[in-house]
């Protein structure tokens, strides 16, 4: 039963949240719902039986690349006053996503403590004696070790091919030379020096 | 704790229901006071080391100093600046205390005394750790202010930067230990050290990589001398300027519980976690919760040692040291060891 109302839950708040990533007017507004989306996901995962999944996903997903859209799109130039027009206030909202957080948390154990969906219900037939992990590396690692390394190197290709297209060569900057500093001694920087009365020092 | 529930006549589904609460109150209350009995002893630590005397009216020894704060911070009037984004200005710091809360679940204190006992609790840890940033990044934009917006820059930078590194570190631990679990990888270390010492930093190869997450961890949790963040003399107080009264009080308490988790876990994945340091009967007549409290103090101590005595590093040479350095080390390191359990533990 709780797994019922737990999905039902998730499912429905990943096609809310997805959609308002869509209708938020506010683009800082639309990550953040895309964060809510990428969580109930992991929700769902975690019913499938996949805790691993689930945890990559917010790992990656949450931990990374939600980090990195935001990163981008805080340093939009956003008309605040316009945005602010037509919206009701905030606080209302920000206290029925915290308490749907909650009660997707209280859900979540609870649904993986009842255990997880019926196995005919899933799409997918599950090995039960190995957890998650052992699975999936046994999968990844030792059944598809060729198409999972033709995969690693396609992103490697992809991201050398990243970094020769942003790279460029300034001319004329002056980098910091770590070791080249830790090695510098006193006397390689300075000279003690006696002058006599009315002689100048020779730099 | 859901047994005791039962054997009280409870329907099993409501005596885990009750027992899980009373365990969150049983983690959550004592890390509070923990928290604010921790800043008071950052701040003699630190005082000490500058010769002074620190706080000393407060109390005996000025030990209620935390709670006079907190007290005069909860009097205050929370004010919310007019061109600040209000929602998520009030929820930054929400997320930020929340978040260092919720990693304790999986944290096991003594041998079967843990909240969550689950198989990827390392995982979680990464995964709920990986979400403070958000706490501050956010607030840096909601507060709509210049160095706010910096510290939120250079925090949300910093932190992925990091992380990175100390997945790699922990991807070497786990290789050693087998499992994803605290406990199992804690009981992995009993003995370790030739059957003599329990901890995986006894382990030549593997005490290079629990320096390492020493240091990333004080990047982790932006202490100095990664305290970019907040460098009082370029972005006033950072992210947190804005702020006042509760709101600031909650990213207080959510800083020092993030420093003590990290102190936790310092001790738990490299230093034997609950076990006592030498694997030897009568040590273990004590209590493993001491062990454990002794370790993170330890671990904490360094904290606010490094704190006191060593400058704020320049960004560049923060991502420097991030990238350039832990990134490529612990790199190099799986495949070590990796390389080495493969010819010792699996041939």
């Amino acid at each position: 039963m709780i797994q019922l109302i737990a999905f039902y839950l998730f499912a429905t708040i990943v096609i809310a949240s997805a959609a308002m990533v869509i209708f938020a007017r506010n683009p800082v507004h639309s990550v953040m719902w895309l964060i809510l989306a990428f969580f109930n996901a992991a929700g769902l995962m975690l019913l499938a039986g996949a805790e691993f999944i689930a945890m990559l996903l917010v790992i990656v997903y949450v931990g990374a690349v939600a980090v990195l859209f935001l990163f981008i799109v805080m340093m939009l130039n956003i008309d605040f006053a316009e945005l602010r027009a037509g919206f009701v206030r905030y606080l209302p909202l920000g206290a029925l996503v915290a308490v749907i957080l909650a009660a997707e948390l209280i859900f979540a154990v609870g649904a993986w403590n009842a255990g997880g969906v019926d196995l005919a219900a899933r799409a997918a037939p599950v090995v039960t004696d190995k957890s998650n992990i052992e699975q999936l590396g046994e999968l990844l690692y030792t059944k598809y070790i060729f198409l999972f390394e033709a995969a690693g190197l396609v992103l490697l290709v992809a991201m050398i091919g990243a970094i020769v297209l942003t790279h460029r060569e300034r001319g004329g900057v002056r980098v910091q030379n770590v070791s080249a500093q830790t090695r510098r001694r006193p006397g390689d920087a300075t000279r003690l020096v006696d002058p006599g009365s009315g002689q100048g020092v020779e730099l | 704790m859901t047994e005791t529930f039962i054997s009280w006549g409870m329907d099993p589904n409501w005596a885990w229901g009750v027992a899980t609460i009373c365990g969150i109150l049983l983690i959550a209350l004592p890390l509070m006071l923990a928290v604010a009995m921790i800043i008071y002893a950052d701040r003699k630590i630190w005082a000490a080391i500058a010769l002074r005397r620190g706080p000393n009216v407060v109390g005996p020894f000025g030990l209620l100093q935390s709670f006079a704060d907190g007290l005069k911070v909860f009097l205050q009037e929370t004010i919310i600046p007019s061109g600040a984004n209000r929602g998520l200005f009030l929820i930054a710091p929400i997320i930020t205390f929340t978040v260092a809360l919720m990693a304790w679940a999986v944290i096991p204190f003594n041998s079967g005394a843990v909240l969550a006992d689950i198989n990827v609790g390392l995982l979680y840890i990464l995964a709920v750790s990986s979400l403070g940033v958000y706490g501050v990044v956010l607030s840096g934009w909601a507060s709509n202010s210049k160095y706010p917006f910096f510290s939120a820059m250079r925090a949300a930078a910093q932190m992925i930067s990091y992380e990175v590194s100390i997945g790699f570190i922990l991807v070497c631990v786990v290789l050693y230990a087998d499992s994803f679990n605290l406990n199992e990888i804690i009981k992995a270390q009993q003995g370790h050290g030739l059957g003599i010492v329990n901890a995986f930093g006894f382990n030549l190869l593997l005490f290079p990589i629990a320096v390492i997450f020493l240091i990333a961890s004080l990047a982790e949790t932006a202490r100095a001398p990664f305290d970019l963040t907040e460098a009082e003399s370029e972005l006033v107080a950072g992210y947190q300027t804005e702020y006042s009264s509760m709101a600031f009080a909650l990213f207080w308490l959510g800083e020092y519980a993030n420093v003590l988790l990290m102190a936790t876990l310092n001790a738990i994945l490299f230093w034997g976690g609950w076990l006592p340091p030498i694997d030897w009967a009568p040590l273990y007549a004590v209590p493993g919760i001491i062990w454990l409290f002794a370790k993170i103090l330890f671990f904490f101590f360094v904290f606010s040692w490094v704190k006191a005595t060593v400058p704020r590093y320049r960004y560049d040479q923060l991502m420097r040291l991030g990238w350039k350095v832990f990134l490529p080390i612990s790199l190099i390191w799986i495949v070590l060891i990796s390389g080495w359990l493969m010819l010792t533990r699996y041939s």
